[in-house]
């Protein structure tokens, strides 16, 4: 087993390509299994690139981080709590409008984001024509087109990746503004998470939860995070996985 | 402001659009959920086929097929869009 020295999360709706391109990457070198105490399939494999050892895991699809469902919470807890080096947000080309929901929820928790457009063939195909410069312009971040199934956009997301562990890339996301209610109220709580929680945890985002009367997030900071660990890295599997 | 033609998207017929000016459920985290999967207001939906029994109902919204109970969609107000 390699050292991997990064770790990669895959996000995403559902039935995105998160797995086809899970799959393109890691190639045979990958694990499942569930998480802890959780029937949600956990897949993560490692593969190597320029020298360098990566560690990728294929989180749930998710149209949220909100509505705490189990999937959910296993996204977030991942986002919240491993804190990965890189996330990637695996988008569908044909349906941007719903796809982008997820990206502005995961940019609230880590500016460490690059967003991939996947399926861009099958949007060329329905004559959807997509600005990347300016959708990357205006989220702050990297966004990379691709075609996981066609292995298009591959090695572009690797460079993208490679250019953001070597510190190439200085994202700054879109800051969601809220009603100036909501912005007092975060103003007024920031200091007192920040205090709480330091720089452990993205505290407007934390502060956001804490108005939201998340009460989930607040039980799953009281736990132990549930870290995976390598001992408990479950049997190999050959083949291809599809992550439900 | 009250408007006129606001109505629930439950009473609309198969192929009929609507937009929506609000979703008005009462559980918090249903409400979240229908937000995320593109019930906001000022989209659009289009009604798509009833069940036999008449609930639920299927509504074509952002690019996908969703469907939603009465209990749903009798907490969506908006109006309907195009030639009566």
């Amino acid at each position: 087993m390699i050292n991997a020295t990064y770790t990669i999360a895959l996000m995403g709706n559902p039935n995105t390509g998160k797995s086809t391109l899970f799959n393109v990457l890691t190639g045979l070198r990958q694990h499942t299994g569930n998480w802890p105490g959780k029937t949600v399939t956990h897949a993560e494999g490692e593969f190597v690139y320029r020298g360098i050892a990566y560690r990728i895991v294929d989180l749930p699809g998710t149209y949220s981080l909100y509505s705490n469902s189990a999937d959910e919470e296993v996204a977030r807890d991942f986002l919240l709590f491993e804190r990965p080096n890189i996330t990637i947000v695996v988008v569908d080309a044909t349906a941007l409008e719903r796809n982008l929901n997820l990206v502005l929820q995961v940019l609230e928790m880590t500016d460490r984001v690059i967003v991939a457009i996947n399926l861009i063939d099958e949007a060329k195909k329905k004559g959807i024509r997509i600005n990347t410069k300016k959708l990357a312009t205006k989220l702050g971040v990297p966004v990379v087109p691709m075609s996981a199934r066609n292995k298009e956009g591959i090695d572009e997301l690797l460079k993208t990746v490679d250019a953001f562990v070597h510190g190439q890339l200085h994202p700054t996301p879109i800051a969601v503004p809220y009603s100036v209610e909501i912005e007092q109220s975060i103003a007024k709580l920031l200091p007192l998470v920040k205090e709480i929680v330091g720089d452990d945890y993205p505290a407007r985002w934390v502060a956001l939860r804490l108005l939201d009367g998340d009460t989930s997030l607040l039980s799953a900071l009281n736990q132990q995070p549930p870290r995976l660990t390598k001992e408990e890295a479950p049997y190999a599997c050959c083949g291809s996985v599809k992550s439900v | 402001m009250a408007k006129r033609n606001n109505r629930c998207l439950s009473e609309m017929k198969p192929g009929e659009r609507f937009r929506i000016e609000k979703v008005a459920i009462p559980d918090a985290v249903l409400r979240r959920r229908l937000l995320d999967l593109g019930f906001v207001p000022g989209g659009e939906v289009e009604v798509g086929q009833r069940s036999p029994l008449g609930d639920p109902t299927a509504y074509y919204v952002c690019g996908t097929t969703i469907a939603l109970r009465k209990e749903e969609s009798n907490y969506i107000y908006g109006e309907k869009i195009g030639h009566d």
